[in-house]
């Protein structure tokens, strides 16, 4: 998790948007979902997995350090509103900004039961912050060591209890798993989609997917997306296309050290 | 020069002096720019050619009215300070303009030289000042008289950069805030190194601000201050200039597999953020061997040169005929020296794609033309049963851009033209609101960056006599 002191951005940014980083005169342009604001202090906070150069860099600075530009907010802000009952999932590091949510329809006067899911115990995180913001708490684990093993266990909870709405932020395996168990259920089903960007402001197109058989752009028609009417299989293909790239990018990086230009200040 | 009778008429020569290049070979395996420029004697050269007529018809031709027989005049006499300034009245981006402008259906069009021979090439002569000046002397205008009032420019491409500059000219305090990390516009992500090195874009941007202009990037108005709340914060006016940066596409199956690049996607991970030098700069594209480019505009054209530049075969496919490609003909030129090859009056149907989700052959339709179309273009028709199937691993579409939505969007009031989403203006840029204007593709839809400019400038215009006329 990453905290930076942005303060026209901090005035505006509402849960649901997103900042686009560049982390250095060199630096790619790559997306971060909204996980915590402050207004009072003009910060904002965004969480990511180290998994490619750049967020290996951004792993990799102190505090202090500078960014070469934040941009934002971008995208829609979620509709936050009493619903009344609302199931909140959260996946591997969407965990993060999901909480944002929980926090921001509870406030709304919403009853929140949550759910994080992760692919093993060992990457679970926030547990604790979920606890106190939720009135109910689930895990569950790709293999069960912590909580159910799966996603299954909601066709029986959606048999015992009635929701009004879901938001599911994760893994786009699991916003598919989980908008295919809604859909039966007939609940409202809210995604987060984050594909690749690039300008995140509605001019490469590489964000588009297929909602509701229409092409849209995650960028400026979402993230947000009706869970039930997403293309998600087309959207894991999209996701894959420069993972060679990546790769590369990031042994080189790992064998190289940091050539962004970045500038220590 | 040859000694010439005094007596007798000097004879104009018919042809121009030709730009230098580098060979298309050479030129085909670098971003450096290709048209090299003009030396001192070549200049001269070229600008001994110009009639210096009484009532000349190039200024008419010029969009921004450049007085071009007056700078020419001053070239001959060896006052490149002088000349650079004249332009710079006008032009806050000779350099730019130099380059990229179609001078041949505008200034050129018109000179009078042009209906015996070559016509003066003015645009050579623009880009060689701004250059002759960039490695010479640079002089500040002087600083205007404070008119006290503040105005927002949206986008820093071609009209906001030139609006802000007349306007902080004219005395206001401007202040142009830019969605993306540089300011520039399309002359930063669109335009291809090759053809307008970013260099000179900085070098133009930074004169702008040393006239006194504040440059805010990384902010994108409609999202973090709309237009209200700019009004709001003590900017009296605003002029929109955002330019028409959402990529079109065709809607036809299989668009969104792996290999099909918007031609923005592509130029800006080519331009913007210099893909090319991938992986010391960290964004990626993967170019395969078989690009296939749709469309036949200048920026299709960006986009095949680049690609050839990255080692790719590119095939150019354009539904109409040779005679109706809209791209500049000295583009065309270039692209088929270095190896472009186009396919006319065809269309793609579908794509098809490998089991990894990557393109690998597009269905064609082959076209014959009809009746010209409200463009004044003969229209294209499909000529039944004629479909065939072509092989590409990547594939560029370049059919046009529409403006970005979000201004439009967040700001209430705004008229927009609901089939273009252009924000509806009169002929000084003015919108359905008070004290916002627009101008550039926001306004007319993609066009040239020269056109952008002149509307930006009669805004500016338009802006400071509201401003002034307001109490």
């Amino acid at each position: 998790m990453l905290t930076v002191e942005v303060p026209d951005i901090a005035a505006k940014a509402q849960p649901g948007q997103f900042v686009i980083v560049i982390i250095g005169k060199k630096g790619e342009r790559i997306p971060l979902t909204i996980c915590g604001l402050d207004k009072t202090k003009g910060t904002i906070s965004f969480a990511f997995h180290e998994v490619g150069k750049t967020t290996k860099e951004l792993g990799n600075l102190s505090e202090g350090d500078c960014l070469e530009n934040v941009t934002g907010p971008l995208g829609n802000p979620s509709e936050i509103k009493k619903y009344g009952k609302v199931l909140c999932v959260g996946g591997s590091i969407m965990i993060a900004p999901l909480l944002l949510q929980v926090k921001a329809m509870k406030e709304a006067g919403n009853s929140v039961t949550t759910v994080l899911g992760t692919r093993i115990k060992d990457v679970l995180f926030m547990v604790d912050e979920a606890k106190a913001l939720s009135d109910k708490l689930y895990m569950a684990t790709d293999d069960g060591s912590e909580g159910y093993e799966g996603l299954d266990f909601l066709n029986e909870l959606f048999k015992m209890e009635k929701f009004d709405r879901c938001i599911v932020m994760g893994p786009v395996v699991m916003m598919k798993t989980v908008s295919d168990i809604t859909r039966s259920f007939g609940i409202p089903t809210i995604v987060t989609l984050t594909p690749l960007m690039v300008d995140g402001m509605g001019m490469c197109g590489v964000c588009r997917v297929t909602v509701d058989g229409k092409m849209q752009f995650a960028c400026v028609d979402g993230p947000e997306f009706n869970g039930h009417k997403v293309d998600f299989d087309q959207l894991i293909n999209r996701q894959r296309m420069f993972l060679p790239e990546e790769r590369l990018s990031s042994v080189l990086y790992e064998i190289g050290g940091c050539k962004c230009g970045r500038n220590k200040s | 020069m040859a000694e010439t009778n005094p007596k007798s008429k000097p004879k104009i020569k018919k042809e121009a002096v030709k730009m230098p290049k580098q060979p298309p070979k050479e030129r085909v395996k670098n971003f450096n720019e290709v048209a090299l420029g003009y030396d001192e004697a070549q200049a001269l050269e070229e600008a001994n050619r110009c009639l210096q007529c009484i009532k000349p018809q190039c200024v008419s031709g010029c969009p921004v009215e450049v007085p071009i027989p007056e700078f020419i005049k001053c070239i001959r006499e060896r006052k490149y300070g002088e000349a650079i300034a004249k332009i710079k009245e006008k032009n806050a981006l000779p350099a730019v303009c130099g380059r990229v402008c179609p001078q041949e259906e505008q200034c050129q069009e018109k000179c009078l030289v042009g209906k015996i021979g070559e016509p003066v090439n003015v645009g050579r002569l623009e880009r060689w000042l701004a250059d002759w000046e960039r490695e010479h002397s640079f002089q500040m205008p002087e600083k205007p008289k404070p008119a006290g009032k503040k105005v927002a420019v949206v986008g820093a491409g071609p009209a906001g950069l030139t609006a802000a500059a007349d306007l902080v000219k004219m005395g206001h305090e401007v202040t142009m805030f830019e969605a993306l990390h540089l300011a520039g516009g399309v002359l930063v992500y669109g335009i291809p190194e090759f053809r307008l090195p970013k260099t000179i874009v900085q070098n133009e941007v930074n004169y702008i601000q040393k006239l006194g202009v504040e440059l805010r990037v990384g902010n994108m108005v409609g999202r973090i201050h709309t237009i209200p709340e700019l009004m709001e914060n003590g900017y009296a006016a605003v002029f929109i200039g955002s330019g028409a940066g959402l990529p079109q596409f065709m809607g036809i199956p299989g668009e969104n597999l792996g290999g099909i690049y918007s031609a923005n996607e592509f130029l800006i991970r080519v331009n913007l953020m210099k893909a090319y030098n991938f992986p010391d700069f960290d964004t990626p594209l993967r170019i395969g061997k078989h690009v296939v480019v749709i469309g036949g505009g200048n920026v299709a054209m960006d986009c095949a040169r680049s690609s050839m530049r990255l080692g790719a075969d590119v095939c150019l496919l354009y539904r109409r005929s040779r005679e109706e490609l809209p791209a500049r003909k000295e583009e065309i030129e270039n692209a088929e020296e270095e190896g472009l090859v186009c396919k006319f009056l065809a269309a793609p149907l579908r794509f098809c794609g490998d089991e990894k989700g990557w393109v690998k052959s597009m269905e064609c339709q082959a076209m014959e033309l009809g009746a010209p179309d409200a463009s004044g273009r003969r229209r294209p028709i499909p000529v039944e049963g004629s479909e065939f199937t072509m092989e590409t691993d990547t594939v560029i579409i370049a059919i046009g851009q529409t403006p970005n939505p979000i201004i439009q969007r967040t700001t209430e009031g705004l008229m927009v033209n609901p089939r273009h989403g252009t924000i509806i203006v009169d002929e000084n840029g003015k919108t359905s609101l008070e004290g916002v204007y627009a101008g550039g593709d926001v306004a007319t839809g993609a066009a040239t960056v020269i056109s952008a400019m002149g509307m930006g400038k009669k805004a500016a215009k338009a802006i400071h006599q509201y401003l002034m006329n307001k109490k």
